[in-house]
């Protein structure tokens, strides 16, 4: 099923041309690189602080983007806005060329810092959650997908399991396969491995990079973890804080799998921790 | 009075916190603890029994008061005198029927003091607006005790059954109302942004995050509901009744009957605990995890 999906999302954005899109209105900017998710010139503010300003971020289909910055610099608003959850913003924001306001948010699925269970539910009933809202959840294929999707993150044999009864990284699974739920175009992580201890954080980083390839997702992964994200991503959006703006830009052009010492990756790190002016 | 009933509930409530830490220690102390062949029951099991410990003391002391002459027995009846008038009663039948309608009339209010009350509450608890223009009203009713109300309730619905009715869904709304406008406007955002997030529209959110985030304050609201059902109950009877507990309270006044009026009170007692004991029973099962 999920196969299905991935297909239906492949060409619109594939080749180029808005063939499958069922978007009227076709934008300017996406006529180029159509890429699946677009930002223009984000400017974003909290009464007088100014969280976002002007940011520009185009991100590719399948591509793994992390996002960098010091503390208050407006990672998390950025992701806030991109899951439509800030309804008040300046410039443009749009996933697979629908504005976020407009409901292009709809395609988006997001990880948050903490798990964001309900503490009632069992596990299938939270991955249950993330699927469209025209799913019935106890149909027989969304009940196959989301013990699949339960399988891919790994905790099978857990559907029943309640959040009460798993650890921290695997709640942190349980919300990772409720945000794949409706296959979105682009998976969302707000620092999902902030509250780990070193040694679940570097499982779930692998897992999380095994769970991407296998799927095909866009990822778009806010951290304020350096390593992490030069380990992890395609590219790091350095952000400098108040007001956010993206400092700079750094490729990762190494192949998977990569190993964490690696002298590239270390030259790396150093160039990101550079740009953060650390 | 209500001040009194309320303050009540609250320290129902609370002990009903203590209780559920104690079932945990002893639920980790429970290990199977064997005599040679035979096992021996863990300690535990009999815990609950303790309760009936000091009353039962209680009532050995009142017998020896009354047997002793510091109470005359006809302000205090001892306690083998109030048994046995109860008995009489259920042997002739007369007490079923007192018994049968004042469960009546406290299912009936209880069961619309908490349909009522979990309407309100919802409202207020999803809507500012509704918040706004309610809550202070209710607020300052839920201040008046039970028995200002009877003269009221007699002048606009007679002295049938419905104004007793209506008295006690009155008293059992206000717990229902309070618990549950706060649990569903206390429902943590985080949840809220999830469910913005997975946009699974308004209905969608009640029925899957809200309410059920909200299902423990509703139970709550319900035990104390029912707990100030039995409040009301006596008002209602006390005043314009010829059947029910409260009835033979008042009529056991009437004919200097000491040991009706104790055996009224215990009854009201034991069926108001087996009450409370039922609600809680539910609660546990649903919210139990």
């Amino acid at each position: 099923m999920s196969s299905d999906a991935d297909a239906d999302v492949t060409p619109s954005s594939a080749d180029g041309v808005d063939a499958a899109t069922p978007t009227g209105e076709a934008d300017p900017d996406s006529s180029t690189a159509d890429p699946v998710l677009a930002v223009d010139d984000l400017r974003k503010r909290y009464d007088d602080t100014v969280a976002l300003d002007g940011v520009d971020l185009a991100v590719a289909d399948e591509e793994f983007v992390a996002v960098v910055g010091p503390s208050g610099c407006g990672k998390s608003t950025l992701l806030r806005v991109l899951s439509g959850l800030e309804a008040e913003f300046g410039g443009r924001v749009a996933v697979d060329g629908t504005d976020v306001r407009d409901g292009g948010s709809d395609a988006v699925g997001m990880v948050f810092q903490e798990p964001r269970l309900l503490d009632w539910a069992d596990v299938r009933e939270n991955v249950a959650v993330g699927l469209p809202s025209d799913v019935d959840p106890a149909s027989p294929p969304a009940r196959e997908r989301v013990d699949d999707l339960i399988e891919t993150v790994g905790l099978d044999g857990f559907a029943e399991s309640r959040p009460d009864e798993l650890s921290g990284g695997m709640a942190q699974r349980v919300s990772l396969a409720r945000g794949l739920a409706y296959d979105p175009s682009v998976l969302l992580l707000d620092e999902p491995f902030s509250a780990l201890d070193r040694l679940t954080k570097a499982d779930q980083q692998d897992h999380l990079l095994d769970v991407w390839e296998e799927r095909g997702t866009t990822v778009v992964l806010v951290t304020h973890d350096v390593e992490e994200a030069v380990y992890l991503a395609d590219r790091v959006v350095v952000l400098s804080g108040q007001p956010g703006t993206v400092a700079s830009v750094v490729d990762v052009d190494i192949d998977r799998p990569r190993d964490r010492a690696d002298a590239d990756l270390v030259a790396l790190r150093r160039e990101v921790t550079d740009a953060l002016g650390r | 009075m209500a001040a009194d009933t309320r303050r009540e509930s609250d320290v129902s409530r609370e002990s009903d916190a203590r209780h559920g830490s104690d079932a945990g220690g002893s639920a980790r102390a429970a290990e199977p603890r064997t005599l040679g062949p035979i096992p021996v029951p863990s300690a535990s099991r009999f815990r609950p029994l303790l309760g009936l410990f000091v009353p039962l003391a209680l009532v050995v002391v009142w017998h020896a008061l009354v047997t002793t002459g510091v109470f005359a027995a006809y302000q205090l009846p001892p306690p083998l005198r109030v048994a046995k008038t109860l008995y009489g009663m259920a042997a002739s039948g007369e007490l079923w029927g007192h018994v049968a309608i004042t469960l009546q009339r406290v299912a009936l209010g209880a069961g619309l003091g908490i349909v009522v009350g979990t309407v309100f509450g919802t409202l207020t608890g999803l809507s500012r607006t509704a918040s706004d223009l309610l809550d202070p009203l209710l607020q300052s009713l839920k201040n008046i005790p039970s028995l200002a109300w009877v003269p009221l309730f007699l002048l606009w619905f007679g002295i049938g059954e419905t104004a007793k009715v209506l008295l006690i869904s009155v008293g059992a709304f206000f717990p229902v109302y309070l618990n549950l406008s706060t649990g569903i406007a206390a429902v943590d955002e985080e949840l809220l942004e999830v469910a913005e997030v997975y946009d699974l529209g308004r209905v969608e959110s009640l029925r899957r995050v809200v309410f059920p985030a909200a299902l423990p304050d509703l139970l709550v609201g319900i035990r104390g509901g029912v707990g100030l059902a039995w409040m009301f109950v006596v008002a209602a009877e006390l005043i314009a009744a010829s059947q029910g507990i409260g009835f033979l309270l008042s009529d056991g006044r009437a004919l200097a009957r000491p040991d009706i009026i104790v055996g009224s009170i215990l009854l009201f007692a034991f069926l108001g605990n087996c009450s409370d004991v039922a609600v809680k029973e539910v609660r546990n099962r649903v919210v139990g995890r």
